[in-house]
């Protein structure tokens, strides 16, 4: 294997976020329907949502919920916590929030586009250049 | 009491948001006294925070008794105080000023206006007030998002539209920060601002707090218009609503600067961004081409709101050059200008508030004769386009005069020139402006030879609109008069000893 296969095997967490990213902002970029780039937003979102969760997580750890309890009457000190046997849950957490706000901003998007859509009845871009272009 | 004014300018606004609307199903008269009260509380606490910190230094504010790093903190710095104080007061100014015009716009959504404005300034202040680097998102994200509605609500077809632009490159802009934050914290295992620029020093060498410090700088650079990635801003603030443009022109922006500079100073050392990383060549580069290019561009439009946005990507590049010079004359004028060109930017802002108000439009010839009718709303146009321009004792003067001395002190003459080049600029643009208004039309007098010659009367915009307005251009006098003061008192102790 060359060196390079090895380095896309080793990190492909990484280079799957980075390749969803760039499909959404050529969706962005270059789609002339305004859902598709709406859409490609979205995609490019949640191509950073997908990065945090990746790198919370560990090859052959659990869940972190730590099962024998706490407390003396179970007998504290008979298990040692090890951080490396749990996944990291803050990265998870944190895209909670950022999954509500993408949910956010494409609800907002959409509307937005709905106003669009109404006012030119049509959502191509370049049909609503041509209109503006006229007036 | 005192204690609890980090979480006050907040907690305030947040709620009353939820309270607005509630009235807007009740009675829609009490949207606007909910709003003015809870603005007014988070500014008097502002003040309070400002005089704290100024006696005591930095206060820090733990979230429901949590220490940092597991909890979030709001850490408020001379730098903070100033910008947060600055941020309440020009949108409480301009929700009482600019009531009339959202009671005529939008009569029927009182409630959905007014909960989305406190919701914006809300986002704004938390973003200046956090010390979390998530939590900063989190508010960036509320303030944008609510920006969007306010923008969309302006003339119809094209607002939404250009706000559907500004929708793609905003969300883009904090994904990235995002993103930097991603990799921050892959190094640090931490979100806390303090608690990462005490991690970094060591890491300064890795490749992923390069890329870290890039794509964050990126992210905000998008979000505060710098050229080339300024092109959601001129048609999104054209097409708002007056109410909405003179509360986001001057605040988004600002806001955004702010965040650089906070990340720039706090996060990461003055050291790494300006010596490690040997980028600010190329960045003050970049101000000088975004300043020569908003200049220019505001030169070839039409219509004034339209012109004062170039204006707005032409004061960015100068904030960014300032703060990219790397030494603190630089750093000085760039933080002494979020103060005075969030105040000038409301001040013309305001002005175009009133004139649509009246006359129903912000193109060139809807401007004629105005100094006639509206002689104190143009007034106050006048004194905020001298502060624009930079004539003394108006503030804009002082903080100019700071970057170009930092300009001078760093060597960066083109930095120099641009500024210069663009207050020239200005000069023709203003003074466009108020020719237009003060002497056309003139072809009607000679040209068609009536023999009764009517002085046009005065049409003032009412009083709640223009008292706000001359306000703030009487404190753009008083700001510039106590420059001196407030570098000497609040902006010296934000810059970092180590910055020459």
């Amino acid at each position: 294997m060359t060196d390079f296969a090895q380095l896309v095997v080793a990190k492909y967490n990484y280079w799957i976020y980075i390749t969803l990213m760039m499909i959404g902002l050529y969706a962005i970029i270059s789609k002339n329907n305004l859902v598709k780039k709406i859409l490609g937003m979205n995609i490019f979102q949640t191509a950073i949502i997908l990065f945090y969760v990746s790198i919370g997580a560990k090859k052959g750890a659990t869940i972190p919920i730590l099962e024998h309890g706490h407390g003396p009457a179970h007998g504290a000190g008979s298990h040692v916590v090890h951080a490396a046997d749990y996944m990291n849950p803050l990265p998870h957490v944190l895209m909670l929030t950022a999954i509500v706000v993408g949910v956010a901003t494409l609800g907002v998007a959409l509307a937005l586009a709905l106003k669009v859509y109404r006012h030119y009845h049509t959502l191509e871009e370049d049909e609503i250049l041509a209109q503006i272009r006229k007036k | 009491m005192s204690t609890q004014y980090p979480a006050l300018v907040v907690v305030v606004p947040l709620l009353s948001a939820f309270l607005i609307s509630a009235a807007g199903w009740a009675n829609k008269r009490l949207c606007f006294p909910i709003a003015v009260v809870a603005l007014a509380i988070s500014t008097y606490s502002c003040f309070g925070l400002l005089v704290r910190v100024l006696n005591e230094g930095v206060v820090v504010y733990r979230w429901a008794g949590w220490d940092p790093p597991w909890g979030i903190a709001y850490y408020v710095d001379h730098l903070n105080a100033l910008v947060l104080t600055v941020v309440a007061v020009v949108s409480l100014i301009n929700l009482v000023a600019t009531k009339k015009s959202i009671d005529e716009e939008f009569p029927d959504k009182l409630g959905p206006f007014y909960s989305l404005y406190v919701l914006m300034v809300t986002g704004c202040l938390g973003i200046v007030a956090t010390g979390d680097a998530f939590n900063l998102y989190v508010l960036l994200e509320i303030s944008a998002l609510t920006g969007y509605g306010l923008l969309a609500m302006g003339s119809k077809g094209r607002a939404p539209l250009s706000t559907l632009n500004y929708l793609y490159m905003g969300t883009i802009g904090a994904c990235f920060y995002l993103l930097g934050i991603g990799y921050l914290y892959i190094v640090t295992g931490s979100l806390n601002m303090v608690d990462i620029a005490g991690i970094l020093p060591s890491l300064y060498q890795s490749k992923a707090v390069m890329a870290a410090f890039i794509i964050c700088m990126v992210g905000v650079w998008l979000k505060m218009a710098l050229f080339p990635l300024h092109a959601w801003l001129p048609n999104a603030y054209t097409y708002a609503p007056s109410a909405a443009s003179s509360l986001i022109a001057p605040l988004a922006t600002k806001v955004m600067i702010y965040v650089m500079i906070r990340l720039i100073l706090t996060v990461f050392t003055p050291e790494f961004a300006f010596t490690t990383l040997s980028v600010s060549n190329a960045v003050v580069w970049l101000a000088v081409i975004a300043i020569v290019v908003g200049a220019v561009l505001a030169l070839q439009e039409r219509s004034l709101k339209k012109m004062l946005t170039y204006v707005i990507v032409a004061e960015v590049g100068y904030m960014v050059g300032g703060a990219w010079l790397g030494n603190s004359a630089g750093m000085t004028g760039a933080i002494l200008h979020i103060v005075n060109d969030a105040l000038m930017t409301l001040c013309v802002f305001l002005a175009v508030g009133n004139i649509v108000y009246k006359a129903k439009g912000h193109c060139f010839e809807d401007l004629q004769g105005l100094f006639r009718k509206m002689p104190f709303t143009m007034g106050g146009f006048v004194i905020g386009a001298l502060s624009i321009i930079g004539v003394p004792p108006t503030c804009g003067f002082f903080s100019k005069w700071y970057l170009i001395s930092g300009a001078i002190k760093a060597g960066q003459y083109h930095f120099m020139a641009a500024l210069l080049f663009s207050s020239l600029v200005c000069v023709v643009l203003f003074f466009r402006i108020i020719e237009i208004g003060y002497y056309e039309p003139f072809s009607e007098e000679h040209g068609h030879g009536h023999g009764h010659h009517q002085e046009p009367s005065m049409e003032e915009a009412p009083l709640s609109m223009v008292v706000p307005l001359l306000i703030v251009a009487a404190g753009l006098v008083v700001v510039g008069l106590y420059t001196g003061d407030i570098v000497e008192h609040i902006i010296r102790f934000a810059i970092p000893k180590g910055l020459a």
